[in-house]
Order: C-alpha cells, then sequence, then structure tokens
C-alpha cells in the first residue's frame, strides 16, 4: 500500500485544553501517576503508485500542519517493509 | 465606494457583514469563493462562519480558495481587508497577519456581548475611533484564542499593532487580551469579536461596530482625494 503517515502535533510551548480535559478525566478512571496528556492528528495519505514522502512532506508543509503552533512528522507505517 | 464580502462554503456571517456594509452607506457586492475575480471592489471583508467546515483548521482550507489568491494580492498592494473570526482565522492561515487562533482556554463556545478597548486608530478600519475607546460588540467562537511566539507578540506591542484587547474579561485566554492585530501597513485588520452584530440598536448590543465600516469609507474617500 502507497501510504504515508503524517503526525501533527501541537508545539511543546503551545497550550493544549483538550489533552488538558483527558488529563483531567483519569482520576475518574482510576487512573493516577500520569502528569500530562496531548492530543494530535495521524494523517494518513494514501498515494497512487508508490509513496511519496517528500511530497508528503511538502503537502504536511503547506497544509496539514501551520507551522505557528504545530509540527510534524512523515514516515511509512509501521511494520511496513 | 465597493466593498466586496466574500461567502465560502460554510461562511454563517456573510449576511450581516453586507447589511453592515449598506448601513454604513457602501455598495455591498458578493464574491464568491471559486472565482478569483474581485469585481472592482475598494475593500474586502472576509466574515465570520466555518468555512470549508473549519475541516482540519480553522481556515486552513479557505486559504486556497481561487478568491483567496486575488485577496492576498490585493491586500499586499494596499487594499483594505477585514477578516472577522473566522475570516481573521483565514488571514492568519493566510500569512497575511502572523500568528494563529486556537481553541479556547476552557473548551467552551462563547458567545457573549464583549467589551474591547481600541489601541490602533491608524488602520483603514479604525480610524473613526479615539484611543482607548471602549466598545462592546458581541463575540462569538470555539477557537478564538489568539497566540503567536513571545518574540512575535512583543513586536506586535511594540509596533502599535494591537487593534483591539478584551475589557472586562478575556473570553478565550487569548495571549495578551489580544483581540484584534493588523499589519504593519495598516490595510489588513483581523478582529475577533463582530462588530458587523453591532449596527443597529434593534438587534445589536450597541452600534459600535458600524465605525468599522464607516473607517474604511472616510480612509477610501481620503485616498480618493490624494489622488485627484
Amino acid at each position: 500500500m502507497a501510504r504515508v503517515v503524517v503526525d501533527v502535533m501541537l508545539k511543546p510551548e503551545i497550550l493544549d485544553p483538550q489533552g488538558q480535559a483527558v488529563a483531567n478525566a483519569l482520576p475518574r478512571l482510576g487512573v493516577t501517576g500520569v502528569e500530562s496528556v496531548r492530543i494530535g492528528k495521524r494523517i494518513e495519505i494514501e498515494f497512487a503508485g508508490t509513496a511519496d514522502v517528500e511530497r508528503a512532506r511538502e503537502i504536511a508543509d503547506k497544509l496539514l500542519a501551520n507551522p505557528v503552533i504545530e509540527e510534524f512528522t512523515v514516515h511509512l507505517p509501521d511494520g511496513d517493509s | 465606494m465597493r466593498i466586496g464580502v466574500v461567502t465560502f462554503p460554510g461562511s454563517l456571517d456573510d449576511g450581516d457583514a453586507r447589511r453592515a456594509v449598506r448601513l454604513a452607506g457602501a455598495e455591498d457586492i458578493g464574491l464568491w469563493h471559486n472565482d478569483p475575480e474581485l469585481h472592482q471592489v475598494d475593500a474586502v471583508v472576509l466574515p465570520g462562519g466555518f468555512s470549508y467546515g473549519d475541516s482540519l483548521r480553522a481556515g486552513a482550507i479557505a486559504r486556497f480558495a481561487p478568491v483567496m489568491e486575488s485577496i492576498v494580492d490585493a491586500a499586499k498592494g494596499g487594499m483594505p481587508v477585514l477578516g472577522i473570526c473566522n475570516g481573521f482565522q483565514v488571514l492568519c492561515e493566510a500569512h497575511l497577519l502572523p500568528g494563529a487562533l486556537t481553541r479556547n482556554t476552557h473548551l467552551h463556545f462563547r458567545n457573549r456581548d464583549q467589551a474591547l478597548r481600541v489601541q490602533s486608530t491608524s488602520t483603514s478600519w479604525t480610524k473613526n475611533f479615539t484611543e482607548d475607546q471602549e466598545i462592546i460588540i458581541p463575540v462569538k467562537n470555539g477557537e478564538g484564542r489568539y497566540v503567536a511566539d513571545e518574540a512575535v507578540l512583543d513586536e506586535l506591542e511594540a509596533t502599535g499593532r494591537v487593534v483591539a484587547r478584551y475589557a472586562g474579561g478575556n473570553p478565550n485566554g487569548s495571549s495578551r487580551d489580544i483581540a484584534a492585530i493588523r499589519n504593519e501597513a495598516g490595510n489588513v485588520v483581523g478582529i475577533m469579536p463582530h462588530p458587523e452584530h453591532a449596527v443597529d440598536a434593534l438587534t445589536g448590543p450597541s452600534t459600535d461596530g458600524l465605525a468599522f465600516f464607516a473607517s474604511v469609507l472616510a480612509h477610501l474617500a481620503g485616498r480618493v482625494g490624494v489622488e485627484a
């Protein structure tokens, strides 16, 4: 499968209120010992033909992530050879 | 004067923005997201709403609409552009303004009448206000928290580019209570609250919003005078 995965995360210095809300809910599940939770996006791009990591990086840079508040990584799916 | 108001798929406040333009005494011209033609408008308003359903990020996809390419070029050439709410988000995504708008700190959609302090009266859209004038216009957003890195915030402050700040409580956790900013030239302004909803005593908390539209008309009239 010609899939490339892009992970987008808020930069560490940007407040993530959604992640905080999840972290605050954990004690209600009986989960303790979690210091923080941060929420990001995983985007899977299916190329016709071969997986084009460089093209995926370009898409991520121009559209998928906003460099003012987010950073991204581009990789092939785990377990793919 | 011809003021264009863009309609993206998912725009909500284009109708009110066009009404505000008419009440201010200008001709309102509808601009369509998929049409790069600006129809000889003298200024443009990017209205509030949820363009393209806020898919991915608010304003991220609207930035690539054909009409935006023309607006970015025109803005760089000095044409006045006002982005309200979602329009502010689009201006940041299009890099006409620095920073970004993110999820409200408290995660709630906030909808209320909001006091603002106007701090830059040299823009095309705020010249009819007086410095530090307090106004009340509605705010309604879920992603209105303005963020930028400290260096950018410092520069905005040092160069007088904070156009308005929240007064009497920050509705969304915005950095340094910022409600509106401008570009260096002062022709591009992004504002989170909604001047177009405060143009008529019957439906708004005040008519303070009208001065944004009256300002751009005064600005354009002055410019025509200079050119003639």
